[in-house]
């Protein structure tokens, strides 16, 4: 029984991290790519939590779902701000 | 090289790492299984130098030499971002407009700032006990200062980090970890071994130089995203080009 629960875990977090992974090559606009990058460094989190790696999953979620995101917004931002100029 | 070459290489490199990898798997332990051989030997380990977190004894003790170039990575793209994303000629640095913030963002940021900020430090100094360390502690420690810029606005982020002395401590961290494994040298053992008391398992002061190189790993680290994001943030907010900032000021002008 417990077994097959941490498997449905497994499948279940493995599932989330192929269509947020999808979604985030599919996204065109940078902006909204940052956002979709956040969930799928959530979903890596929460993944490599239920493989009993938390270590990594705490890493993961920090820079993943934090730093990434705010740096390619800021990148977006300041590249759209020249691109207006020219 | 021509195109056609390229992809003769990238399918024989293609070929070859599926091959290798593939023979690496069926040698592997099954999914989910009891039989570890590498995580029986690095918990044995872990428990001889009274380490709790076993991924902490294999990254600052087992390994310890790995995490000084995983370390150093991390130092020199910092380095090569300060160095890329200077202000150069043609540039001029303006003062920020303060920015409106939503009540709701505001009252939400002021609140968690402390709070992340504690689990932060906890996270750095509890990495020989519980998941977590000098990298984890230091990514968040560094990412909750931020939360100021998210509920305030840049002006109030600046005042509580001048970037001069997170840079000092960057290199202060970094070099830290240098010093503490030359001390192993110095006690007549190898460079970066455990060379302090281990003290009693699973408490604070347990693990050796494992605290110590965690302490010195998160200074760094979280120095290292501070100034990280305080180049971009300057190159985002504060770095505009002096035609710009005349076409800006016109626009601005005719909005009125």
């Amino acid at each position: 029984m417990r077994e097959a629960l941490d498997d449905a875990l497994v499948v279940a977090s493995l599932l989330f991290v192929a269509a947020a992974a999808t979604a985030a090559v599919l996204t065109r606009d940078p902006a909204r790519q940052a956002v979709v990058l956040s969930l799928l460094g959530l979903g890596l989190a929460l993944l490599f939590t239920v493989l009993q790696a938390p270590d990594v999953a705490l890493s993961q979620l920090a820079v993943g779902s934090a730093v990434t995101p705010l740096m390619i917004l800021l990148t977006v931002r300041e590249v759209r701000r020249r691109k207006r100029r020219e | 090289m021509t195109r056609r070459a390229r992809l003769w290489v990238l399918t024989a490199g293609l070929l070859g790492t599926a091959a290798l990898f593939a023979a690496a798997c069926l040698r592997m332990p099954p999914f989910g299984g009891t039989w570890h051989p590498y995580g029986d030997r690095a918990v044995q380990a872990a428990l001889l130098q009274r380490t709790a977190n076993t991924v902490s004894s294999v990254n600052f003790d087992q390994r310890a030499f790995d995490t000084l170039g995983e370390e150093s990575i991390l130092f020199a793209a910092v380095l090569g971002t300060v160095v890329l994303l200077r202000r150069t000629s043609g540039e001029r640095r303006v003062t920020p407009q303060p920015a409106s913030v939503p009540p709701a963002v505001r009252r939400y940021a002021i609140a968690v700032l402390p709070l992340a900020l504690l689990i932060g430090l906890y996270v750095v100094a509890h990495g020989q006990l519980s998941p977590g360390g000098g990298f984890q502690g230091g990514v968040v420690v560094a990412t909750a200062l931020h939360l100021l810029y998210v509920g305030v606005d840049y002006r109030a982020l600046e005042r509580v980090r001048p970037v001069g002395l997170y840079e000092l401590a960057d290199g202060v961290g970094e070099g830290a970890y240098v010093v503490l494994g030359a001390a192993g040298l110095l006690a007549g053992s190898a460079y970066l071994a455990n060379i302090l008391p281990l003290g009693t398992f699973n408490t604070l002061s347990s693990g050796g130089t494992v605290p110590l190189l965690n302490a010195a790993v998160g200074m760094e680290v979280a120095s290292a995203v501070v100034v990280l994001l305080a180049r971009f943030l300057a190159q985002a907010l504060e770095i505009v080009d002096e035609k710009e900032e005349g076409r800006e000021r016109g626009e601005r002008r005719k909005r009125e």
